[in-house]
């Protein structure tokens, strides 16, 4: 369990008792838990990690669950892969892939924030859970309530990919699809939380869900030796992650657990939903919203709940956001697959994209040590690559069918490509 | 004209429970200074130390983000419904934007009471 830990106003300071709330009632700005560092150093050793499961809980003293709570829910503690093959696409030669396309039970990295978000819920007392959701969300509520016995009620845009409404109905979830954007999904969702008592995850248990995002930061670190990289690509759409992984660099520093150093945090996002890369580039302090129109509807969220503090933690680390067309997206989806055997869905097509633009562009240079974050699964979003690959003919069961048909691809591939192989 | 403005259950400990209120405000400054009148208490909470609205709380017209219908300019039709939805960020006030500014005499933003990193009032991690 955490030593301790409050809520506390992330504008006026004002702190608060646990609860199942996410607004300051004085200033109106959003709330934040704070773990009681300086108990936390009493115990928490890199020992005392490592001793702890092989899942995002080994790191449980530092996270806002009650002091009994058992974890039921074993998510994290996923590959960071060494990238070399697409490192040589983009230039880049200490690259490394935190590969969150691998999160079990659901296939993103939103499986940490709900196993928080659900052990404050039933520490509240919520019989009922539910979210605002671009499809993520929505799969890892739904199957960590159903393993927790939670009645559920999910809100989507009602354009979502047909896999993440598939991937959420499974589970039993009471899905409700919304004539509109995420935007408007996350609105209403608002309004029912102040008329239900139920457990929202990102609406009033937003400031303990988000903490289920530190565990990335926790676990590159302790990936890498106990040592923190010299950049981050993160991708955003909220815009809670990349803020949390800091926080939680930072927390480590604190602690003692690693040796402080300068990291840069760099932000991606679709162009077409581009509103914190927008404030960045700008120098903005504000996020002026935007209609999402992208491929990319993981990260689709016009006006980001985290999007100020987004754009802060960007510029305080001399980091810098960069957005990407969906042909990108889709070509960077491809090129991950094809370098490093990770098949990511579109959000991960932005990530990879954007790092490889930022490498492109110099403001991150080839031997740093850089970690780019995965977030999610291709296996959601199979709908943007429909038509990219041919079927090709059957062919008989034979040797001399086999035979004929591998001196015809290679005459095809020498026609086109002549003899250089390219994708 | 009137329209119907449904607060957040945020503002309640400073409307005496109060839910909504109808309005006959012409535009967004109108309507917030409304509310204000309303709910005296609610107004230093409403606005930051310069005076402007502040940048968490934000409005929606008939389910439509009131920054994408003009802002301060969109002139409400009799019947809308007004909806105030504190920290869903964005901030419709910007340090270069005072159109819902009273008063102003600096855009300087407040100072952080406590850190967003170690929550400590006295910061321990910078």
């Amino acid at each position: 369990m955490a030593s301790s830990y409050e809520l506390c106003c992330r504008e006026c300071g004002r702190k608060y008792a646990n609860a199942p709330l996410s607004i300051c009632d004085e200033c109106f700005s959003p709330l934040e838990v704070q773990v009681d560092l300086e108990a936390a150093k009493k115990t928490v050793t890199r020992e005392t990690i490592a001793q702890g499961p092989t899942n995002m809980w080994r790191y449980q003293a530092l996270l806002p669950v009650s002091e009994n709570y058992v974890p039921q829910t074993p998510a994290g503690w996923t590959p960071l892969l060494k990238a070399p093959r697409l490192a040589g696409r983009i230039g880049a030669n200490n690259l490394y892939i935190k590969n969150d396309a691998v999160c079990l039970p659901t296939l993103s990295f939103k499986d940490r924030v709900v196993a928080v978000a659900l052990a404050a819920a039933q520490d509240f007392g919520f019989d009922t859970v539910g979210c605002s959701s671009t499809g993520n969300l929505a799969n890892a509520v739904a199957a960590q309530a159903a393993r927790l016995g939670l009645k559920t009620y999910i809100l989507v845009p009602a354009d979502l990919e047909a896999a993440k409404i598939l991937n959420t109905q499974v589970y039993g979830a009471n899905l409700i699809r919304i004539d509109g954007n995420y935007d408007h999904v996350n609105r209403l969702c608002s309004q029912i939380a102040d008329r239900f008592h139920w457990g929202f995850v990102n609406v009033n248990l937003r400031p303990y869900y988000a903490e289920g995002s530190k565990t990335v930061g926790y676990e590159i670190a302790e990936q890498l030796g106990w040592r923190l990289p010299d950049n981050v690509v993160v991708p955003m759409a909220g815009g809670s992650l990349i803020t949390k992984i800091r926080k939680a660099f930072r927390e480590l520093v604190v602690l003692g657990l690693v040796e402080d150093k300068p990291v840069r945090f760099f932000g991606a996002q679709a162009t077409g939903c581009s509103p914190i890369a927008k404030a960045v580039k700008s120098g903005a302090d504000h996020i002026e919203p935007q209609r999402p129109s992208t491929i990319a509807r993981s990260l689709a969220i016009g006006n980001p709940a985290d999007g100020v503090y987004a754009a802060r933690a960007i510029r305080e680390s001399g980091g810098w956001a960069e957005d990407v067309s969906d042909v990108e997206i889709v070509s960077a989806i491809q090129e991950l697959a094809e370098t490093e055997g990770i098949f990511t869905e579109t959000a991960g097509g932005v990530t990879t994209a954007v790092t490889a633009r930022l490498y492109a562009h110099g403001r991150i240079k080839p031997g740093e040590l850089t970690v780019s974050c995965i977030t999610g699964n291709g296996l959601k979003t199979t709908d943007v690559l429909q038509g990219a690959y041919e079927q090709g003919q059957a062919i008989r069961p034979r040797l001399t069918d086999f035979e004929n048909y591998i001196n015809e691809i290679k005459e095809l591939n020498e026609l086109v490509t002549g003899g250089v192989n390219v994708r | 004209m009137s329209v119907r403005v449904l607060l957040p259950n945020a503002f309640q400990k400073h409307t005496n429970g109060a839910k909504e209120i109808q309005s006959t405000a012409a535009n967004l400054p109108a309507l917030i200074e409304d509310i204000e009148t309303h709910f005296p208490a609610l107004k230093t909470h409403l606005r930051d130390e310069t005076g402007n609205v502040r940048r968490f709380i934000n409005f929606y017209v008939n389910e439509e983000d009131i920054r994408f219908l003009g802002n301060e300019k969109y002139a409400f039709q009799d019947g809308d419904e007004v909806l105030v939805i504190p920290s869903i960020a964005g901030g419709s006030c910007g340090e270069d934007d005072t159109r819902l500014a009273q008063n102003v005499t600096s855009s300087r933003r407040p100072v952080l009471r406590c850190c967003s990193y170690c929550g400590q009032e006295e910061c321990i991690c910078y």
